[in-house]
């Protein structure tokens, strides 16, 4: 299937043109049109769209084309991606609505806002389904473009600066993971022939084992730095705080939960293609030291953060850690784990960051010491943050438990020294959040307590997902992780 | 391959690493700026002559690209804002001049090292391009790392960015270098608009970018 929109006919309809094509459409739209009410039901209206589409791929899947291509793989990053789109489309309706009403955002920036959040819905719908290595760099860079002008829309000191730093870092990560891209065509090229073939997923993995392996060698390293720095891995993560903190709430969330993730989706596919060359260097140990590195060094940063946002953003640098470690360390085991952490944390820290920007707009202050028993002036909210707090620290029964014990025990059977950084690493965190959940949700009330104008739905949705998965796992989800986790290798 | 096609392509990647050698040294963001379009420049020179070499017309996509936007449109606009900003006369220096050379030798030695042994199959003009092309690449992340100040960041990365041209254009027969060399001029363009839009000079009285660290949101 090639995406070509002359030849678009609504008789025809195929969903994967549809997960371009809504976004796109829809920025387009928002771009020009007034009116805060409509524009949010449409933002979300077409992120529903987006999600009926990449679900519908389960049903009838497409043949790889030369430019786009749907596996078992990219299905989970897709579906995963849209829906996270969808519920921080709802919040995000209810959250520009308070920010216009104070006026911290001004209607102009409100349509701009809109249009950014549709263009990065494309960009990482594209990231995910292209089937060629150039148009996915051209992709992440688009979706940190958008990213970046939306971290800057508030123009204060803060947000500038996280917008200036963040764009910088994320420019120089991006411009290493295109040398890596261009090393890539570069051992293909004598297997596959000169074209668009060397550079097109499905023909290199196929390939893949002819190719020279000391260049796959120095072009995974060229990407890891360059991919690794979108993902957040320590000793790259330093935009990443900053961008959480000073952006819209509802950008934090989809930072966190789904752009980190395609930033290692395109890992797990180089990883994949070294992984088809018998005399490449195994990517695993890389990926297992910055994994274990950005838990361990996140954990400690988390004690002394005296902002809420920033303090989830070390959080996310926290468990993208141990995702990546999970992948690192491979077999089917580790990455049936790797994919269901991925999984949860996206769903959990987006559901955090739901209850966080609300907190934040009922408190008027994003300062730890600046709010205080939560659970008494706003008990839904306090009540629900603790529940993902709970959550994110890998509290039993909840899923983000599962998923971090199926890490702990795969390793502790290969490689108990690692599990062992691995446990301190996550109980460091744990102690952490405690501390600084103890302050903000208990204690005497601190702070305005007036009502809070909520959407509550996007979290509690997402909160009873993880809750579930962590007692009962649907045995079809179960079937297709483990299937994933085999072609992941 | 002629031998003069070969020498040809050598002669102009090589330069293009002297000229990054030229952006270290350059305290005064004015004579930077020039030194800069001459980067470009030679740049579009050693596009325009992988065009020819591989007759790859498409190229010459890339080679107007790099003439008119990177040598001529960038530069003057950063003339004038800096003009404009009142930065012109500023001279800035995060490290000293022989430090920063040495480790700029140390990069290119680096550089030629691992692509040289690395890529051994590859043909040879492919090859030297190469690591040409990743001793610019490092040559510009140095100056990312050494400067203060946000304009000479900016042309730290134009640099940088030129480095990966090369390496796109050098890398025979590879799609899709015209679009990504138009992503990454859309890329800049926003950087530079960036600098003059949220008028970093109105906001933070400095375009010095460790001023910009006071902002932290920690140290609130």
């Amino acid at each position: 299937m090639t995406f070509d929109p002359m030849s678009f006919d609504p008789m025809t309809f195929d969903p994967l043109a549809g997960i371009l094509v809504v976004p796109a459409l829809a920025a387009m739209l928002l771009a020009v049109m007034p009116g805060y009410r409509i524009t949010a039901r449409l933002n979300v209206l077409a992120t529903t769209l987006t999600l009926i589409c990449a679900l519908s791929l389960f049903l009838a899947r497409p043949q790889p084309g030369p430019y786009l291509l749907v596996d078992d793989l990219n299905g989970t990053f897709i579906v995963l991606t849209t829906f996270v789109g969808f519920t921080t489309s709802i919040f995000s309706a209810s959250y520009i609505g308070h920010e216009l009403e104070i006026g911290r955002l001004t209607p102009p920036f409100v349509r701009f806002y809109h249009a950014m959040y549709q263009v990065l819905m494309f960009a990482m719908n594209l990231a995910l389904i292209a089937n060629n290595i150039g148009l996915m760099w051209v992709a992440i860079e688009l979706a940190t473009l958008s990213t970046v002008l939306m971290v800057g829309i508030y123009r204060t000191h803060e947000a500038l600066e996280a917008a200036w730093k963040y764009f910088i870092l994320g420019s120089v990560g991006i411009a290493l993971a295109l040398f890596g891209t261009i090393l890539i065509y570069m051992a293909a090229r004598p297997v596959v022939g000169e074209g668009l073939d060397a550079m097109e997923w499905t023909t290199l993995v196929t390939r893949a084992g002819g190719f020279d392996p000391a260049m796959l060698d120095l072009a995974f390293v060229f990407l890891l730095l360059g991919y690794g720095t979108k993902v957040g891995l320590a000793p790259l993560h330093a935009w990443l705080p900053d961008a959480h903190a000073e952006g819209p709430t509802p950008i934090s969330a989809v930072l966190s939960g789904l752009l980190l993730n395609v930033a290692l989706y395109a890992l797990l596919r180089f990883k994949m293609l070294l992984a088809a060359n018998a005399e490449a260097l195994a990517p695993g140990p890389l990926m297992v030291t910055l994994g274990l590195l950005s838990l361990v060094f996140a954990a400690f940063m988390l004690y002394r953060r005296r902002d809420i946002k920033r303090m989830f953003a070390y959080s996310s640098i926290e468990h993208m850690g141990i995702i990546t470690f999970a992948f690192g360390m491979g077999g089917p085991l580790a990455n049936f784990a790797g994919l269901l952490h991925m999984t949860m944390h996206s769903l959990t820290k987006s559901a955090i960051f739901f209850a966080v920007g609300h907190i934040t707009q009922v408190k008027g202050t994003q300062r730890i010491a600046d709010m205080g028993g939560l659970t008494v002036t706003h008990p839904v909210l306090g009540w629900t943050l603790i529940l993902g707090v709970v959550a994110i620290a890998g509290l039993p029964p909840l899923g983000i438990f599962m998923s971090e014990f199926l890490v702990v025990s795969s390793t502790f059977a290969r490689a108990p020294l690692l599990a062992l950084i691995l446990v301190f690493g996550i109980l460091v965190a744990l102690a952490a959040l405690f501390l600084r959940l103890n302050s903000i949700a208990f204690g005497e009330p601190r702070g305005p307590s007036a009502k809070a104008k909520a959407s509550y739905l996007p979290m509690f949705a997402h909160l009873a997902l993880v809750s579930m998965a962590g007692i009962y796992l649907p045995p079809a989800l179960v079937v297709w992780f483990e299937h994933v986790a085999k072609l992941l290798g | 391959m002629s031998r003069i096609d070969f020498d040809t392509a050598h002669l102009l990647a090589g330069s293009l690493v002297l000229i990054s050698f030229l952006e270290l040294y350059q305290d005064r963001l004015y004579a930077l700026l020039n030194v800069y379009a001459m980067h470009a420049l030679v740049l579009a020179a050693s596009v325009a002559w992988q065009a020819f070499v591989q007759d790859a017309p498409h190229l010459y996509i890339t080679a107007a690209i790099a003439l008119v936007f990177k040598a001529i449109i960038i530069p003057v606009t950063l003339h004038r804002m800096i003009v404009r900003l009142g930065i012109h006369r500023e001279i800035e220096k995060a490290v000293g001049v022989g430090p920063v050379m040495l480790a700029g030798i140390g990069l290119v030695a680096l550089s030629m090292v691992v692509m040289l042994r690395v890529t051994h199959e590859a043909d040879p003009l492919a090859r030297e391009d190469l690591a040409f092309a990743l001793s610019v690449i490092l040559l510009g992340l140095l100056m990312m790392v050494t400067r203060r100040n946000a304009v000479s960041q900016v042309v730290g990365f134009m640099s940088l960015e030129n480095g990966l041209v090369l390496a796109a254009t050098g890398a025979k027969g590879m799609p899709l270098v015209v679009e990504i060399s138009v992503a990454f001029s859309i890329l800049i363009a926003f950087i530079v608009i960036g600098i003059f839009l949220f008028r970093i000079r109105e906001r933070f009285d400095t375009v010095d970018v460790q001023a910009l660290d006071r902002f932290r949101g920690e140290r609130r």
